[in-house]
């Protein structure tokens, strides 16, 4: 595939006696958002960590933006971005200076202009001059991806973005999810759920015992499913849908 | 990439900098303990002690300074270990920027709180009686030894921090290092001493450092101290810098 952002094959990992990779292949497609599922522990992480250059492979190759993560990783550092799985932001300064912090290690002209857009474009402009420390959780997510979206790296790699938010701050960051595919970036995603797979990704693949056990789109993979059968069932509101009715942000889900 | 070395160690100085600035209890703390020290021995048991000199705040305050700087090194190892635990280290090395910048923007923040450390000392010193004759060539001399004294230990704080598995642990191993003044000339003569304790006080690092800068604040001769003194400081200062960037390139 001429037109991939990322191109997986083979790949192993293990740590001392655990296998968790055992020759993982995909692609992602240039400007698409790819969702890759699994349950805790599955392995998602430690894909995320190689393609992101912060731990080696044990066997098999791996590419991103063209460049092989093992042989050329100054190469991928210049076209990635990461949001790890945990809020990476410095919690003592204010978001503002976070963002001019990685602007200007970026080496960007500008950077208080940066920072300035992005405060605006993710909303955080009313508490840009406040420490980090003070953020919820939702914000402080926010201020991550605003991060991370410094210098327009052409891959951005979000390590399940929205474990741990509550629903409002979910839907938010699938928001962003969404204008960032419209713009053209490639999105690799990592989720345990697949509600927000289905929301976001051109395409899904699901990892198991570390190998890709199912990959494509969410039609192909509705054809794996066990055919559907009707039942009638008296469904409860979850505790989500009463929030968002309360809090009246529904129309977002029905997307 | 090398072009923007100093670029980007200058933003994490930058950014552990407004760190301590933020949070001025890092010096407090760090002056505090020192100071107390410096009160109780001089003004409670500095009239029993016999040194052979009439201004005891001249005989304590090397001694004072080095404790100060044991303490403050304890921080650098506890910042390190907050941006590995918080992933913000993830970060930078994901990022197109020097791969130890990180490492040296606490190096040298640990350079500068300690230096701020120190001149809130010896201020308090002054007002409590210390007078120098030293000229500005052996106060550059002491400053030198003292940074080489920072650097020695913040390399070891380096390697705690990167290998911690708690808070506690991170700066657990500072202790040691801010009561080996008490075994030493910092409070009284080594002569006074039982032989094993003296052999001992007599030979390990703080008694030469601490002789070295006695002697260039007070205009006497250093011999062989200073000499001693640098060894330790470059010696002690090498060897943890090889095993803290071993410790580096595997966990972070």
């Amino acid at each position: 595939m001429l037109n991939s952002s990322i191109q997986v094959k083979g790949l192993q990992k293990s740590y001392k006696e655990l296998h968790v990779l055992n020759g993982v292949d995909f692609e992602v497609e240039k400007g698409s958002v790819f969702a890759l599922l699994g349950s805790n522990g599955a392995g998602k992480t430690t894909i995320v960590k190689i393609l992101t250059t912060l731990l080696k492979q044990d066997g098999g190759t791996a590419a991103v933006n063209g460049f092989d993560v093992a042989a050329k990783p100054d190469d991928v550092r210049q076209s990635i971005s990461l949001t790890g799985q945990f809020a990476a932001v410095d919690e003592i300064l204010t978001g503002r200076e976070n963002l001019i912090m990685i602007a200007k290690l970026r080496h960007l002209k500008n950077p208080h202009q940066i920072a300035d857009d992005l405060l605006d474009r993710l909303s955080l402009t009313d508490a840009a001059d406040r420490s980090v420390s003070t953020y919820s959780g939702g914000m402080r997510r926010r201020l991550d991806i605003a991060m991370s979206l410094i210098g327009n790296p052409q891959v951005i790699f979000l390590d399940e973005p929205t474990t741990g938010l509550d629903p409002e701050g979910r839907i938010e960051i699938w928001k962003i999810v969404q204008e960032l595919a419209n713009n053209g970036a490639t999105v690799f995603l990592t989720t345990q759920y697949l509600e927000e797979a289905e929301q976001l990704a051109d395409r899904i693949a699901i990892l198991h015992e570390g190998k890709i056990i199912a990959n494509g789109t969410l039609a192909d993979l509705k054809k794996l499913f066990p055919p559907a059968k009707v039942e009638y069932v008296e469904k409860q509101p979850t505790l989500e849908e009463i929030f968002l009715a309360i809090i009246g942000k529904k129309e977002i889900k029905q997307q | 990439m090398t072009t923007h070395y100093f670029n980007d160690i200058g933003v994490m100085l930058g950014r552990s900098m407004r760190h301590i600035f933020r949070s001025m209890d890092t010096i407090i703390t760090v002056t505090i303990m020192p100071i107390m020290f410096m009160l109780l021995f001089v003004y409670v048991f500095g009239g029993a002690i016999q040194t052979g000199t009439d201004n005891y705040v001249n005989y304590l305050l090397p001694g004072i300074l080095l404790m100060a700087i044991s303490s403050g090194i304890a921080y650098t190892s506890y910042r390190l270990f907050m941006d590995m635990q918080r992933g913000i280290f993830e970060r930078f090395h994901s990022m197109p920027m020097a791969r130890s910048a990180p490492l040296w923007g606490h190096v040298l923040t640990s350079l500068v709180s300690n230096a701020i450390s120190v001149l809130v000392i010896i201020l308090v010193a002054l007002i409590m009686g210390f007078r120098s004759s030293a000229g500005i060539l052996s106060w550059l001399a002491v400053a030198s030894i003292l940074a080489l004294f920072t650097l020695a230990l913040t390399w070891i704080a380096v390697i705690a921090g990167l290998s911690a598995k708690s808070v506690d642990g991170a700066g657990a191993f500072a202790y040691p290092l801010i009561f080996l003044p008490f075994i030493s000339s910092a409070f009284v003569p080594t002569e006074t001493m039982p032989s094993f304790v003296r052999a001992f006080a007599e030979n390990q690092p703080v008694t030469s450092i601490v002789d070295a800068i006695r002697a260039l604040l007070s205009n006497q001769p250093v011999g062989n101290d200073i000499w001693i003194a640098l060894a330790w400081c470059v010696g002690i200062m090498l060897v943890a810098y090889i095993f803290a960037m071993r410790v580096y390139k595997k966990r972070a």
